[in-house]
């Protein structure tokens, strides 16, 4: 299973790099809604550092979005589904592999957005280290979760309109989560609390994903 | 026997909800504290057990027996469909009646409290399953990827639960028993709330019945329909 989840996201991540979407299209979509919605608040309210958190994780639900539909669209191409069906890949390993490379190009997306809103929101660069490990739980968990919710709408009628239906009120506990920890780690508030949603939900969607991904690629 | 049971459900139910109505607006006092707005109090609660638990419970254990193998057949995938969609009912209703009885004693409609917002959450995610369901046409992708949604959205169940444990927001926590599962509401209060219970359920069951009969027809219809142009096109020569 981990043999089969490290190759299949090798080759998510060197269809990636080859094809360059997560650098020329996706970061700069990101940078350019943090802008946005540094411009929506206003310039009184952009530059108060407790909007960051939240602002920051809006923008990475945007940007997880767009990138679990771009992960599942690898798969649509003709043969391909049929072809790991013939070849009797682990489907636990499959979804493992898209999870980790789904998870990577989160991260990078995560780090620039990050260093994002320290810039342009003045988000205090100490709280931000600190947040940093929540951040990537959290982003693990949208890709755990992206990743089983891309593959129940992929081939599906209006798949790219159906996908955000499904997985906004999924994530949702997940962004408030992660939020509440990015902010707690501000102000140096209590973090464990939040922590551990995110991990248990983690924990949950890799869990529910080794189980049922096998059914969503046998349908 | 199953038979007299079936036709009963419809009469007993409406005669359950009748007795709530009645023993709910004429026989049971007003409350110490909230007065007569305790009396939305026998439908509420209700109504959140059969969206939460009954409806939810029912759609979710249905998708496991589809994807069960052993237990797979059309059967539970329509079953959980009909309990997805009548859970969709419960839980707006579960909102609309929370939002009446806070609008008085809380001071607005809606609050940003870890109950609401999870049970808001519930609704939608019951509405992306039919959303789901819709976008596929092969019926077997259809109930696969509808079952697995099923499953993976009841993890909100037990959030919602033991959201006013977990986080001291607005919602009030358990007032039917004590944690030591003592009864805090007694007398006329207590029969009506356990027989506006009962009612809901078997109202639940009465629905979900009615919407299986109806999907059971649409099917063989649908069947009809198919072998009928099939049919039309093989005299035509086509096939």
């Amino acid at each position: 299973m981990i043999r089969i989840a490290w190759l299949v996201a090798k080759k998510d991540l060197r269809i990636e790099a080859r094809s360059r979407v997560l650098l020329w299209q996706v970061v700069p979509f990101g940078a350019m809604a943090l802008l946005l919605t540094g411009l929506a608040l206003g310039p009184a309210h952009a530059g108060n550092s407790s909007a960051g958190p939240g602002l920051f994780y809006l923008v990475m639900l945007f940007v997880a979005l767009l990138m679990i539909n771009r992960s599942q669209v690898l798969e649509s191409t003709p043969g391909t589904r049929a072809s790991i069906a013939t070849l009797g890949l682990d489907p636990a390993g499959v979804f493992l592999g898209k999870t980790l490379a789904l998870c990577v190009e989160l991260w990078v997306t995560g780090l620039v957005l990050l260093a994002g809103t320290v810039l342009v929101l003045h988000t205090a660069l100490h709280g931000a280290f600190l947040a940093l490990p929540s951040v990537l739980v959290t982003l693990g968990a949208l890709a755990a979760a992206g990743t089983l919710y891309g593959a129940m709408t992929a081939g599906g009628e209006g798949a790219a309109t159906l996908l955000p239906v499904l997985c906004l009120p999924a994530f949702a506990p997940l962004l408030i989560a992660g939020e509440r920890a990015f902010s707690a780690a501000l102000t140096h508030g209590g973090l464990w609390e939040w922590w551990v949603i995110v991990v248990v939900a983690l924990v949950a969607y890799v869990g529910v994903g080794i189980l049922l991904y096998g059914v969503l690629e046998e349908s | 026997m199953k038979e007299l049971s079936q036709r009963l459900l419809g009469p007993v139910t409406f005669a359950l909800l009748a007795l709530t109505i009645w023993l709910g607006l004429w026989v049971t006092p007003p409350d110490k504290v909230q007065g007569n707005l305790v009396r939305l109090l026998y439908v509420h609660p209700a109504v959140a057990w059969v969206a939460l638990y009954v409806s939810f419970g029912t759609a979710t254990i249905a998708s496991c027996l589809y994807l069960w193998k052993r237990t797979r057949s059309w059967d539970m995938d329509r079953i959980a469909h009909c309990a997805m969609e009548v859970s969709v009912v419960f839980i707006i209703l579960t909102l609309i009646t929370g939002s009446i009885w806070g609008r008085p004693t809380w001071g607005v409609w809606w609050a940003w409290d870890a109950r609401l917002t999870s049970t808001a959450i519930l609704g939608v995610l019951a509405l992306g399953y039919l959303a789901l369901r819709r976008a596929n046409d092969d019926p077997t992708l259809r109930a696969k990827r509808s079952a697995v949604f099923a499953i993976v959205s009841a993890i909100n169940v037990p959030i919602i639960h033991f959201s006013v444990q977990w986080w001291k927001t607005l919602h009030q926590g358990a007032t039917v028993f004590t944690s030591n599962r003592q009864l805090l509401v007694h007398g006329s209060m207590a029969w009506t709330l356990l027989i506006s219970f009962v009612g809901f359920t078997l109202l639940f069951f009465w629905l979900l019945r009615a919407r299986y009969r109806l999907e059971v027809e649409r099917d063989a219809a649908y069947r009809a329909a198919f072998d009928e142009a099939v049919s039309l096109r093989q005299r035509e020569g086509v096939l």
